[in-house]
């Protein structure tokens, strides 16, 4: 029987012929990622497993961004809990305030992920190394802590659900869109378990920001893991990056899929996720005035270059309404220093924006952006739970940097296209 | 192993962030932790939780953020069972590893209302209401979870060589 892109990278992984969805597997690992929030408690189950040392030091990373820079003295016990350890362990890849970014932005950046490679991260949003061709899951401190000292971490295999992509997106929608109208489509858990492969046609006008943002929120629709196979953009990008050497995997032409869903990026319009769940996928002919109190654009979703450009093209010599705060993060130094030279910080911070250093910050109600009672935010992060961005009776609408932009300026809910006054 | 508590009833996609909201992420002290669990979901959770209760809920349950603080914040509080239609699969791997015993069960969850007294029997995968004097079954766990579950959690089953 065939096996899957997934099933493939984990059956060589652990050093097995071949795999089968269900069952359970040992698997090598590439890479073990932590930040300031789950490796501590990592850290502590660590000390108990009488372990001089980490599995290799080039191996494991942690990075100092959900908290950080420090927002209080607890996080800043935390971050200093991480700081000896990665310094007493002589941990190679330790990434502080900075030199750090959020980080899923930061380690495709640094290179430290490559085609084929097996990462686990305790973080929900690991999975969005898919884009590179990786099998790559978000998993907790525990699993961390073991991955750290054994370099090995179970797994059930998944079976898979085949995202066959056709067309071309329209100006002004991105991989955002697409994410949250799959999303819409199946449910937050219509992939529970699973991996979703995504291939076709389509994938080669899917820049890497583009898939990176896709794969990222795999997990809200409750994936084990998203998978991208991999072309000649993926290459260019791990090649520029620096990253090691690729091991290319492919699905056998005979494997099997729980579902083949067709995606036309040609169809899809910008697209809202209401509170509180991001399957609450609406496009703009569904839904009215929708008056808003704050934009977040940043996070491991949204923070990149690409999404900073776009954001900026539509804000460009226009003011943000009067009554809406609006935060834009650069996920990266990189990416604050290259939007920097490219003017977009100057743009943002006329139009009355004002831009944040590189942190998690508001994504998760941690800092830099929290909202009151009743308050309305649309922001570019990837969840609208129920007190996610502040106080339990505030609301978050997930949306593309591009709808971020528009609705920055006008202070309701708005579409780019009608903003922009662009003719679909 | 055997449980036996009071139930306290959810409905779906119960996610990690109303279990234990970020703003308390700043400690990962489990008395802490516990004080705050299900603050934006059920303010009255902390205070009629009782050692022992078993927490019921629909699909998906602890869906999102992988933080390991939320099992952690469930078990400290006292809870010793969870039955769910579903998991969300970090917190599921979580729960396994850190030794939170749950369950899947959607005609358990359906016929067990909140308040009802249930034991559950997990060698022989029986659940049965007390209160109504129902049984339902449930699939054993596979036998590589077993054994970590058996050993403790993750961390005992390294640590004393069981997963080299």
């Amino acid at each position: 029987m065939g096996m899957t892109m997934t099933q493939k990278i984990l059956a060589a992984h652990a050093g097995l012929e071949s795999v089968q969805a269900g069952q359970l597997i040992l698997a090598n690992l590439d890479l073990v990622l932590g930040n300031d929030i789950t490796s501590p408690v990592a850290i502590k189950e660590f000390a108990k497993l009488n372990k001089e040392n980490v599995f290799d030091k080039d191996k494991v990373t942690m990075v100092m961004d959900h908290f950080a820079p420090n927002k209080d003295i607890k996080a800043a016990e935390q971050c200093k809990m991480c700081r000896d350890f990665c310094g007493e362990k002589e941990v190679t890849h330790f990434y502080d305030v900075g030199r750090m970014g959020i980080e899923h932005a930061l380690l495709p950046e640094k290179g430290l992920v490559t085609c084929g490679n097996v990462v686990i991260g305790a973080d929900s949003h690991t999975c969005t190394y898919g884009a590179l061709g990786a099998f790559s899951t978000g998993v907790g401190s525990t699993d961390m802590a073991c991955g750290m000292a054994i370099g090995k971490a179970w797994f059930k295999v998944p079976s898979a659900i085949k995202l066959n992509l056709i067309g071309k997106l329209r100006k002004y929608v991105s991989g955002k869109d697409v994410i949250l109208h799959i999303i819409g489509k199946i449910g937050v858990d219509g992939a529970l378990y699973r991996s979703m492969e995504f291939t076709g046609e389509g994938l080669s006008s899917l820049s890497m920001a583009d898939r990176l943002c896709i794969a990222n929120m795999a997990i809200e629709a409750g994936a084990k893991n998203g998978i991208f196979e991999v072309d000649d953009i993926t290459l260019e990008y791990i090649k520029a990056h620096g990253a090691k050497e690729p091991t290319v995997y492919k699905a056998d032409e005979d494997a099997v899929y729980d579902e083949v869903i067709d995606i036309n990026l040609s169809e899809i319009e910008p697209t809202v996720s209401f509170p509180h769940l991001p399957e609450n996928a609406k496009t703009f002919d569904q839904f009215g005035d929708i008056e808003i109190n704050q934009v977040v654009i940043g996070s491991c979703t949204n923070g990149r270059l690409e999404d900073l450009q776009e954001a900026a093209e539509i804000m460009k010599g226009k003011q943000c309404a009067k009554n809406v705060r609006v935060i834009i993060i650069p996920a990266t130094q990189q990416i604050y220093l290259d939007a920097m030279e490219q003017g977009l910080m100057k743009i943002f911070i006329e139009s009355g924006a004002v831009v944040s250093t590189p942190t998690c910050g508001p994504c998760l109600g941690g800092h830099m952006g929290i909202l009151a009672e009743g308050e309305r935010a649309v922001a570019t992060t990837n969840r609208n739970f129920v007190g996610r961005m502040g106080h339990v009776k505030s609301e978050v609408y997930l949306a593309s940097p591009a709808v971020a932009a528009a609705s920055a300026i006008t202070g309701k809910i708005s579409s780019p296209w009608e903003v922009m006054n662009y003719e679909v | 192993m055997k449980y036996e508590g009071k139930i306290i009833k959810y409905g779906d996609n119960v996610d990690t962030d109303v279990i234990i909201p970020a703003r308390y992420l700043n400690t990962s002290d489990h008395a802490e932790l516990a004080s705050h669990c299900m603050e934006d979901l059920d303010k009255t959770f902390v205070t009629r939780v009782q050692q022992g209760d078993i927490i019921t809920a629909g699909f998906n349950f602890g869906c999102g953020s992988s933080r390991e603080h939320a099992p952690i914040a469930i078990k400290a509080s006292g809870i010793s069972l969870v039955i769910a239609k579903s998991f969300a699969r970090i917190f599921y791997r979580n729960s396994i590893n850190i030794g939170l015993a749950i369950v899947e069960c959607p005609e358990a969850v359906d016929g067990i209302s909140e308040g009802d007294r249930v034991e559950a029997d997990m060698d022989n995968g029986i659940i049965r209401n007390l209160t109504t004097g129902k049984e339902y079954k449930t699939a054993p766990f596979p036998e590589f979870v077993q054994k970590i579950i058996e050993n403790g959690g993750l961390i005992n089953s390294i640590a004393e060589g069981i997963i080299k």
